[in-house]
């Protein structure tokens, strides 16, 4: 593919209109996530109905090597994108756990089809996992049952557009650049049910309580909308402390809003840029303060 | 001859290789250009060679029966009297039919009376478990669910966005007629009328003067109307089978039906009303 | 004496009747008619099952035992009943016959010695009803895993995101307030446990644990030393994820050096209970999960479903068969997505064995074509739902067009006839004839694939084997002429079937079945023109959304492109029948085509494993269900 000088040129400082063709200035941010949606590697690994499907979007009618997909790498370890294209049960959540801690970072999820984005028409079914994202970090849901080869090319142009809105200086955005090794996923057990390690203590808490027969009410879990609602809000927080009073709005920015998904995208974009005007801003008042002090 | 085997396969996959050229070349780079033709050559039954197709910057636009998930029919913004009004009946066959039950149904009910009204007060599709298999608009008998073509619903996030509430699934009558407009029009020749059943239903008591008046069946009206725009309804066409669907509602097939209907209603009512004399 | 000879001879062709009365002549005491409102066959003295099994197989010359399946009859007699559907390899229909056992403490004696092909049809009886065989050389869980809690089909058992007992619930409408099922579940993950779970046995993952369970066919104890594994004998594990296992499907070996001595399928990576969700379903919600079995090619498990339910429903009064323009249009559908199958199954075979991609490209081309059609035609690409009992979703779409929705939509617009007639009899002869090019001469192919995976025809009967694999193996046995459905009895075609039995006669048999179909699809454009207009509906409009089906069982099947799908359903409850099924299984070609593959691997390189799984064409949707 080659280098889109005015996609490279985008960044969040504003060029005068004289120079606009003459310099380009960008940010590593860009360049890095340039490289890095232009080179996803999808894990050639399929679960059911909708893996077919995502063999018809290789296969020369679609082919998603148009868009930097290119080969699908058997092996973890080679890729950057588990496709989780069916319906994930729970027999085989543990090797799809176990094969998403050995892929290298950067590492995206891609939830193929109703089955992996929430259960599909499975879910009530006793051995079938709703949703992947009960284990897994997912970035990109694509609904359908199956999703035609164009929808999933769609949730694929998403997730590059989606890497597009990241920043290496956020955290948030780029975990496996902080310090020390990434946490593995804890790979869930096969017990009498399957086992979410992370849940162990509320098993044991259930299981005391269903012994001394106790109302198990009160003890649900969070609905997962408010637990990740109140995840993001932490974040904003976070980031509204670090940055100090300039992004009043940070709150806004990350709650998700409505329309294309990558309207999400834009708009987090856009918020960054006007905050880093504003930090210059700042910086800029600040050394004329300091010279005037001077 | 060891090797012959191998060679003609070989052989095979280079033909292969330049059929896409010889194909180009035939059409002339024709086949790339966008207009409908071109594209019906490359991924219709005679191309050879090379078919990708160019998504996103050409997309194959899925035939009218495609299904994806569904979406309810409310009327236009633009009609006279009951525009954006649910042509849904809450009726609830849609939910019971729905294979792994996505489907949720709040029956709207009147704040006075507290008797049901045909029309929902909640719907909701949970698209997470819809397996897409069409039934609800098959058998929905008022028409008003329908299977929708658009299947770029990606998003980053299923909790906010994965169940379609009736706001996020209501869809003007005029979208379902310009994407499927054969099956659109089959349907309103089954039902009699462009119009809901109901809306014509009520249209042809207002109406009942106007029946002797014109013998030609509404139906025939408009089939007429709508043939001689062969494929894509105006909004022109629209407003004008939608006034004659309103004014002329004559001999129709169905309402003799409809009036045998509304004699064994009656009958029922009559019953049902000796009943509790007795009961009484 | 002469007399008695001609009998002992005659007997191997007697109808079923006679067959049943033979049996009750000759066993009185074992035998009992089942005379259950809509059932057939026989109910056999579970202590006598594995005699009377020999009789029917040597002495009445049912040699094919294509379904045994486990019902749990709780509340309907409170008894669990093993049925067994057992069919000559020569043609006609099946001799039914069933044992009863206690819901408590049930045990049937194993078939396994007299039917190989038992196996795996009896684990999973064990697996998901708890139904032990005594005499089963392994019998462990197959779909679950070891030490999942319970026996989930029974009818007691209840899941955790269980709702009623059966669709359509009652919290979707008048009140539907919409919530996602994993809020109301304590755990949110559709789990539930035990109120006495021990945590601390769950944390041994050690190798013994892990490989004890799997039944390798070897002591792993032996193998393993102190210290570790030893050279000269090695577990390979292959599976859930590896690219040339279509799927998530496992398999075990043991490898002396290169050469594997011993191979142990594990399966249920994508067991989604389908059968449980089917009790729960009514008769037309299934129609759309059968879609989902064999995703390759639904039509055909659309077909074998509506099949099955059609015949019982053939049991009530009012009924009337499909219309000459329906059994036309599925026999076409049905042939075609067995292109679909066949062409697939060959390609990835091709991948398996080396030819990385550039065959599969080029069917997969042709597949999209087929699927076109399917998508104008039925709706999806993929799960079509066509079929309906009595009918079908719709006739033919006079043009196959499509219309312009979103930005930079580019539209189609063809005739269908036209469209029909160019593909079957221009391009997919013409994509059959490269097919032939590429590969049937092709000397590396020919090496790799001959005397590869070799299975006798004695052994496929006996294993149960169906499709492909069995007619590879020198047994002409297919459905559409064995036990004829549809309109198939008054088309030509014929049977393929190749000697060999190795990993080249399968393919030729596909080969030739590709043909075949082109054969069938040919003398059905003539049948589409002359039945224009014709009503594909039998009762000729819709049929209802809720079929009360009457009271029996039946037992559908078709030939499939990857052999004999069959659907068992029983309808249970009052007199005037049910709205959803009691038992519905599905005798999944692909799950038992499996239970050969550790007697054809054995002795075989470990390279040579991935394409003699790939000549049985196994899709994981059916075999795990």
């Amino acid at each position: 593919m080659d280098l889109n000088l005015q996609e490279v040129n985008a960044t969040e400082f504003p060029v005068p209109v004289e120079l606009e063709n003459n310099i380009a200035i960008t940010s590593l941010s860009q360049l890095y996530n340039w490289g890095r949606r232009n080179s996803m590697w999808p894990m050639l690994f399929g679960l059911a109905c909708c893996a077919i499907e995502m063999i018809a979007t290789a296969s020369s009618r679609f082919d998603f090597s148009r868009f930097g997909f290119e080969v699908m790498r058997a092996t973890p370890r080679q890729a950057d994108l588990m496709i989780v294209s069916g319906t994930v049960t729970k027999k085989m959540v543990v090797p799809i756990v176990r094969l998403y801690n050995q892929m290298p970072e950067p590492k995206y999820v891609l939830a193929m089809g109703a089955c992996a984005s929430g259960g599909g028409p499975f879910k009530e079914g006793y051995n079938v996992v709703s949703g992947m994202d009960k284990y897994l970090p997912v970035d990109v849901y694509v609904p359908g049952c199956p999703p035609t080869p164009q929808a999933l090319l769609y949730g694929m142009i998403a997730l590059q557009r989606k890497i597009d809105g990241q920043s290496i200086a956020n955290g948030d955005d780029v975990p496996w650049y902080g310090e020390g090794p990434a946490e593995p996923t804890p790979v869930p057990v096969l017990g009498p049910d399957i086992i979410d390690p992370r849940q162990m203590d509320m098993i044991r808490r259930q299981a005391e309580s269903a012994a001394s027969e106790m109302d198990l009410l009160g003890q649900r879990e969070l609905p997962a909308l408010t637990q990740l609602v109140a995840a993001k809000v932490e974040t904003a927080q976070a980031a509204v402390a670090e940055a100090g009073p300039v992004d009043e709005d940070a709150l806004s920015v990350v709650l998700p809003t409505g329309g294309t998904p990558w309207a999400e995208a834009e708009d987090i974009r856009e918020k960054r840029r006007l905050r880093a005007l504003a930090r210059k801003a700042l910086r800029a008042t600040r050394r004329t303060a300091q010279t005037e002090g001077e | 001859m060891y090797g012959t085997g191998l060679a003609k396969g070989l052989r095979l996959t280079l033909r292969h290789f330049v059929e896409s050229y010889i194909d180009d070349l035939r059409y002339g780079f024709r086949k790339y250009h966008h207009s409908t033709d071109n594209f019906g050559i490359r991924q219709g039954t005679q191309t050879k060679g090379v078919i990708t197709v160019q998504y996103p910057d050409e997309k194959i636009a899925v035939p009218e029966r495609f299904r994806f998930v569904p979406f309810l029919i409310v009327e236009d913004d633009d009609h006279p009297t009951r525009s954006g009004k649910d042509w849904c009946t809450s009726c609830g066959i849609c939910a019971k039919v729905c294979p792994p039950q996505c489907i949720w149904i709040v029956r709207g009910n009147d704040p006075d009376t507290g008797r049901p009204v045909p029309e929902p007060e909640g719907f909701f599709i949970d698209i997470d478990i819809c397996m897409n298999c069409g039934y609800c608009a098959e058998y929905c008998p008022f028409d008003a669910i329908k299977m929708d073509h658009d299947y770029e619903l990606a998003s980053y996030d299923r909790t906010s966005h994965h169940i379609h509430d009736k706001e996020k699934l209501s869809k003007p009558n005029s979208y379902w007629r310009s994407i499927a407009p054969t099956r659109a029009y089959d349907e309103m020749l089954v039902r009699g009328t462009w119009e809901h059943k109901d809306a014509a239903k009520e249209a042809r008591r207002g109406s009942a003067s106007s029946r002797a008046s014109s013998p030609q069946p509404a139906a025939q009206q408009a089939a007429s109307a709508a043939a001689a725009e062969t494929a894509a309804v105006s909004a022109a066409v629209e407003a004008e089978t939608v006034a004659t669907a309103a004014t002329a509602e004559g001999a129709t097939p169905w309402s003799e039906d409809d009036a045998k209907r509304e004699e064994r209603r009656r009958k029922a009512l009559e019953r049902k009303a000796k009943r509790a004399a007795r009961g009484g | 004496m002469e007399n008695l000879a001609a009998a002992e001879q005659s007997v191997e062709r007697l109808s079923i009747d006679d067959s049943i009365e033979y049996l009750k002549a000759n066993h009185s005491q074992a035998i009992k008619l089942d005379d259950r409102d809509g059932y057939e066959g026989v109910i056999v003295d579970s202590d006598m099952l594995v005699d009377i099994a020999r009789v029917i197989r040597d002495e009445l010359g049912f040699d094919y035992l294509s379904s045994a399946t486990a019902v749990d009859y709780l509340g309907e007699g409170d008894h669990m009943e093993m049925v067994y559907h057992a069919y000559r390899s020569s043609g006609g229909g099946a001799l039914v016959f069933k044992a009863q056992t206690d819901r408590e403490a049930a045990e049937i004696p194993s078939l396994v010695s007299v039917w190989r092909g038992a196996d795996f049809q009896e684990r999973e009886a064990w697996d998901l009803y708890g139904i032990r065989f005594p005499g089963h050389p392994n019998l462990t869980r197959i779909l679950m895993w070891e030490g999942f809690e319970g026996h989930p089909m029974r009818k007691d058992w209840r899941e955790a995101y269980y709702e009623e007992e059966q669709k359509p619930f009652d919290s979707r409408w008048p009140g539907g307030h919409v919530h996602r099922a994993e809020e109301k579940n304590v755990f949110g993950k559709n789990v539930s446990y035990p109120p006495d779970i021990d945590l601390n046995r769950l944390m041994d993952t050690s190798e013994e644990a892990v490989y004890q369970s799997l039944g390798l066919g070897v002591d792993i104890e032996r193998i393993m030393d102190k210290d570790g594994f030893e050279t000269n004998e090695l577990v390979v594990n292959m599976g859930p994820h590896h690219p040339s296992t279509h799927g998530v499907f496992r398999m075990l070996l043991t490898v002396d050096g290169e050469t594997v001595t011993s191979l142990e399928p594990v399966m249920g990576y994508l067991h989604r209970n389908h059968e449980k969700i089917g009790e729960r379903n009514t008769y037309l919600h299934n129609i759309p999960f059968t879609d989902r079995l064999d995703y390759i090619s639904s039509m055909g498990n659309n077909h074998g479903y509506v099949l099955a339910v059609e015949q019982l429903m053939s049991l009530g009064r009012k009924y009337n068969p499909p219309t000459y323009r329906c059994e036309a249009l599925r026999v076409m559908m049905v042939e075609l997505s067995r292109i679909v199958n066949h062409l697939w199954a060959i390609g990835f075979w091709l991948n398996d064995i080396g030819a990385f991609f550039t065959p599969v490209l080029y069917f997969i081309q042709e597949r999209e074509r087929i699927l076109d059609f399917f998508e104008a035609v039925a709706g999806s690409r993929m799960m079509c739902n066509y079929m309906r009992f009595g009918g079908l979703f719709g006739d033919l779409p006079e043009r196959i067009k499509s219309v312009s929705n979103l930005t930079n939509d580019r539209v189609r617009d063809y005739n269908t006839m036209q469209f029909l007639t160019e593909m079957i009899n221009e391009r997919i002869p013409r994509t059959i004839d490269e097919l032939e090019v590429l590969l049937t001469q092709n000397e590396i192919l020919i090496e790799r694939s001959m005397g590869v995976g070799i299975l006798s025809a004695e052994d496929a009967l006996n294993f149960s084997a169906a499709g492909p694999l069995l007619r590879g193996s020198g047994v002409a046995y297919d459905i559409r002429r064995a036990d004829p459905y549809s309109i198939y009895p008054e088309l030509d075609f014929d049977v393929a079937v190749e000697e060999e039995g190795d990993m080249y006669a399968r393919y030729r048999v596909r080969v030739t079945e590709l043909r075949e179909s082109v054969r069938i699809l040919k003398q059905i454009l003539p049948r589409l023109e002359s039945t224009q207009g014709e009503s594909i509906w039998a009762d000729g409009k819709p049929g209802a959304y809720a079929p009360r089906v009457p009271h029996g069982e039946s037992y559908g099947r078709v030939e499939n492109g990857k052999g004999e799908l069959g659907y068992y359903i029983v309808s249970a409850g009052g007199r005037g029948g049910s709205s959803n099924p009691w038992r519905y299984h599905v005798r999944a070609p692909s799950f038992i085509n499996l239970t050969p593959l550790g007697h054809m691997s054995k002795g075989h390189k470990v390279a040579d494993i991935v394409g003699i799984l790939g000549s049985i064409d196994i899709v994981l949707g059916e075999t795990d269900r």
